[in-house]
């Protein structure tokens, strides 16, 4: 939930995009010009709990400047929904230094670009700029941490901006309904089965006090990471970290994120959403899965594989089989969702042809399931998925913006440091094996399916 | 609370000039062997080459009868090429994790390769037979052309492909501009494949070919390469002479029923062409009035101040035989007249009296203070270099580009805005169930509730 389109909307147009984010998440190497694995990235804390890290990147004299801070919208109390986003939509108002509405000013005015974005573990937010400006939003950003000041002046009119972000994303959207009632029927009562951006009736009666309340219980250094990418060296970063993020007092207790636990279904669920804005039908299907942190390492990668070979491109089985042998879909495709700090997703999706019916392509997805799960899979589709994961990391290394993003993800969600740079290891060790028993884990299981229809709304 | 030195000190700097160089890397002009010209940034701190082509020749090639037939020779040189069908080929690229895709707009076919370096010369080879030699068989062109029937329903469902497709209909007429590039559920089965390949033989030549690389790759490797990869393209491209078209005039608004409870609004009128010496002040011009990301004056008064919309924004969109100034909001459907009222008086205030000195010096800032952000990998380097070359910019355009923005003063741009913006002319496409009425009855005042704006800014 960026505060501009500046970032791509997660909805299911972009189901392949969430492929890219899951593989993108905790898969790097490092390697110099000549392919030599470097050093992995160091990171440190300041004194008041702040963590910092330094992702360098010399070919260009910018930096990705990001505030990182443990909360989202799972952190939201009852009732109280969509806070985390309306929060990240009102820190850009203003503090006793900085005049109501000017911070995304000021950084334009010095060549930089703002943005900010909110998901369930997580609202962070980034400037990108000439490295000689980093000191200035180093403390700006500071700044906002712990002087944001609101008045219904601006919170108002705000107020009405995410209701019509609401409506953009959410209700002018069959497919985010169709998703948004299936996400429901995953999670339960757990958070993740509810829109980040919140109900609509919630979140246009949230108050002044509320987002404050909010701010002032989330928003200190205890909670926050900081990450710079670009052309910066961490020995660089640290005495700006200390100037300007390490004088900040603790001013509320660490954050630990307990939150109810996800029961999954019990059985299979099915939702049918009927739309007259839809013409065209779309099959959808989601499965319960664990969380990278809670997957452990070699099932965590394992889901990855598993994913790109099932329905990751133009040579997966369903893309295979049901685009280019049987040609009953339009477009196929799986992902895993594993970014998450206490619960993940399988996906998958299918687009019929024009005229066709779901019932046929589902029946020849579950065909191929049941195969996958009989016979395994074969050494050659097992290398080429290793293949495309791991080279996606390194692609990952050309976007100094890709790299911050998926250190802070993977550090937002219970990852370690570690973890994100040992992953393309992980991935090169799954065998053929792993990836049977991730598929047994995940697709012999319980499953919400969901079919978008033509036809009167409910 | 906070002991920390006031903001004053840093935000001095704003005063002067950045001092950070806009590029850090050299672009060389390389010429194969064989005469074929490519730019190279020769960049070795990740081990991935991006090569961006581009061909003059896009879907304004395309006939209303055949619409589609550019996009849909684009979606089928991954489908086979050589001795290699469709499967064959994808399993090639995806052994060597190479990322290759083709892509059409009104002017151009698009080609864009990314492989690891250790992957580049087969990556290369398998590139060079998607363009020399696609096979277009019989079953990969009629999946595509069923894969494409569903894009082009699809579409037809999206608020916001109903609203683009009406505005050019109603500002462009009949010229192959207004056509849709992914063609019609008409057009599509009338597509054959000597048409596929005749526009394969038309366009992907090598007289209206421009190339980028960057990556870990020397001038030597790549001439070398060029030649290998491009050679086999014929010597002269056969293109349709296309009209010019300008943007038709006289207010329109038209409005598209759906059931959205937001509606989309598109609106626009003639722009300027690249290459009018009144494009730089014209792009500053939209940067202030509605391009300028959170600081535009339509977000300020749009957005900040009333809430009325998520997004609206301007753009200026010059193709090759047209010229657009174009912009779009989004807003719940009993503030679309409202929301169009305040463009409209913005439109009008830019075009009576010009813009603030303070807000030329603020886009001046930003706009040069920001384009060393374009060139951070090398995916976004290769991107600014094919655009560049695409518009003849010359080849040292990175170094000057900086000039001419700070050349501009507020005459330019007082004098480009009384030119192009007319707010009692414009063309409006709407999709969703809009109330039109300027200030809606039985509905509550919006803001102004927002503190006193910028200086300049006020009504």
């Amino acid at each position: 939930m960026p505060r501009s389109r500046f970032l791509a909307p997660r909805v299911l147009g972009s189901a392949l995009a969430l492929v890219l984010i899951a593989a993108f998440a905790a898969a790097w190497f490092w390697r110099d010009g000549n392919g030599a694995v470097s050093s992995a990235l160091q990171s440190f804390r300041l004194a008041n709990g702040m963590e910092v890290l330094a992702i360098p990147d010399h070919r260009a004299p910018v930096v990705t400047h990001m505030v990182w801070y443990r909360v989202g919208a799972a952190d939201e109390t009852p009732g109280k929904t969509g806070l985390a986003h309306f929060l990240e939509h009102l820190m850009f108002k203003g503090t006793a230094e900085i005049a109501p509405g000017q911070f995304s000013r000021i950084v334009s005015r010095n060549g930089g670009q703002d943005n900010a974005f909110t998901h369930y573990d997580f609202t962070a937010y980034f400037q990108v700029i000439a490295k000689d400006r980093l000191p200035l939003v180093m403390e700006m950003e500071a700044d906002r941490m712990i002087n944001l000041e609101l008045t219904d002046a601006e919170v108002l009119p705000e107020r009405d901006v995410v209701m019509e972000e609401q409506r953009t994303r959410v209700e002018n959207s069959p497919m985010s309904l169709l998703q948004a009632e299936m996400n429901a029927a995953l999670y339960g009562d757990h958070p993740y089965g509810r829109d980040i951006i919140g109900h609509k009736e919630e979140i246009d009666v949230l108050t002044t006090d509320d987002a404050l309340d909010f701010y002032n219980r989330f928003y200190t250094p205890n909670n926050a990471t900081l990450i710079v990418a670009g052309d910066i060296s961490l020995d660089e970063l640290r005495p700006l970290a200390e100037k300007y993020y390490g004088s900040i007092a603790q001013r509320a207790p660490t954050f630990e994120r307990v939150r109810v636990p996800v029961i999954w279904p019990a059985e299979d669920r099915r939702i049918v959403r009927r739309d007259d804005r839809v013409q065209q039908p779309t099959w959808l299907r989601f499965y319960p899965a664990p969380d990278y942190s809670n997957a452990g390492a070699r099932e965590g990668a394992a889901f990855d594989v598993l994913a790109e070979l099932l329905g990751g491109g133009q040579t997966s089985r369903l893309y295979r089989n049901l685009v280019v042998t049987q040609e009953i879909a339009a477009s196929v495709g799986a992902w895993y969702e594993g970014s998450r700090l206490d619960a993940g997703k399988f996906g998958l999706y299918a687009l019929p042809h024009v005229g066709g019916s779901l019932a046929g392509l589902e029946k020849a997805i579950d065909t191929e399931i049941g195969l996958l799960l009989a016979d395994g899979v074969s050494e050659e589709e097992l290398a080429r998925a290793k293949t495309v994961i791991a080279a996606s990391a390194i692609y990952a290394r050309d976007s100094q913006r890709s790299m911050a993003y998926a250190y802070g993800e993977g550090l937002m969600t219970g990852l370690s440091m570690a973890d994100i740079h040992e992953w393309p290891d992980r991935i090169r060790a799954v065998t053929a094996d792993d990836v049977l028993d991730a598929a047994r884990a995940l697709l012999a299981g319980v499953a919400v399916t969901g079919e978008l229809l033509p036809g009167e709304g409910t | 609370m906070s002991a920390r030195a006031p903001f004053g000190a840093l935000l001095l700097l704003v005063l002067f000039c950045l001092a950070t160089p806009v590029s850090a890397f050299e672009i060389e002009r390389v010429i194969s062997p064989g005469g074929i010209e490519a730019w190279l940034v020769e960049e070795r701190t990740v081990p991935v080459i991006v090569m961006e082509a581009a061909w003059e020749g896009g879907t304004a090639t395309d006939t209303a009868e055949k619409a589609g037939t550019a996009n849909m020779a684009a979606s089928l040189l991954g489908e086979g090429a050589g001795d290699l069908p469709s499967q064959a080929f994808q399993a090639r690229l995806d052994d060597i994790a190479a990322q290759m895709s083709f892509s059409v707009d009104d002017d151009y076919f698009n080609a864009s390769l990314k492989t690891l370096a250790e992957a580049r010369d087969e990556a290369f080879e398998l590139f060079a037979l998607a363009i020399s030699d696609p096979r277009f068989d019989d079953d990969a062109v009629e999946r595509l052309r069923a894969q494409l029937g569903v894009a082009v329903a699809r579409n037809r469902q999206s608020p916001e492909w109903l609203a683009a497709d009406a505005w050019y209909r109603a500002a462009l007429g009949d010229h192959p501009y207004a056509l849709n590039r992914q063609g019609t559920p008409e057009s599509l089965p009338r597509i054959s494949r000597d048409d596929l390949s005749g526009y394969v033989r038309n366009v992907l030549a090598r007289d209206n070919l421009k190339i980028a690389v960057v990556g870990p790759i020397s001038a030597d490797e790549l001439g070398m390469l060029l030649d290998r990869t491009f050679g086999a393209l014929p010597a002269e491209a056969g293109l349709p002479e296309i009209p010019a078209v300008e943007i038709a005039t006289g207010a329109q608004t038209i409005v598209i029923e759906r059931d959205f409870p937001q509606s989309v609004v598109i609106f626009g009128a003639q722009g300027l062409a690249r290459d009018d010496p009144d494009f730089i002040p014209a792009f500053m011009m939209n940067h202030i009035l509605g391009g300028g990301g959170f600081s535009s004056r339509l977000m300020e008064e749009v957005r900040e101040k009333r809430g009325l919309a998520y997004s609206v924004g301007t753009s200026l969109s010059p193709r090759r035989n047209a010229a657009m100034i174009i912009g779009q909001v989004a807003t719940r459907n009993e503030r679309v007249g409202q929301s169009l009222s305040i463009i409209r008086d913005e439109l009008r205030r830019m075009a009576e009296a010009g813009v603030s000195a303070d807000e030329l010096a603020d886009a001046r800032t930003f706009l040069t203070g920001s384009y060393p952000l374009r060139f951070t990998s090398n995916s976004s380097i290769a991107n600014q270099l094919i655009g560049i070359q695409i518009e003849n910019l010359g080849i040292d355009y990175v170094d000057r580009r900086n000039g001419l923005i700070e050349a501009v003063t507020q005459d330019d741009i007082a004098r480009v805005a009384r030119r192009l913006l007319r707010a009692d002319d414009l063309v409006v496409t709407i999709v969703g169930r809009p109330n039109l009425a300027p200030a809606p009855e039985g509905l509550p005042e919006t803001g102004d509730m927002a503190p006193v704006a910028a200086p300049g800014r006020q009504h």
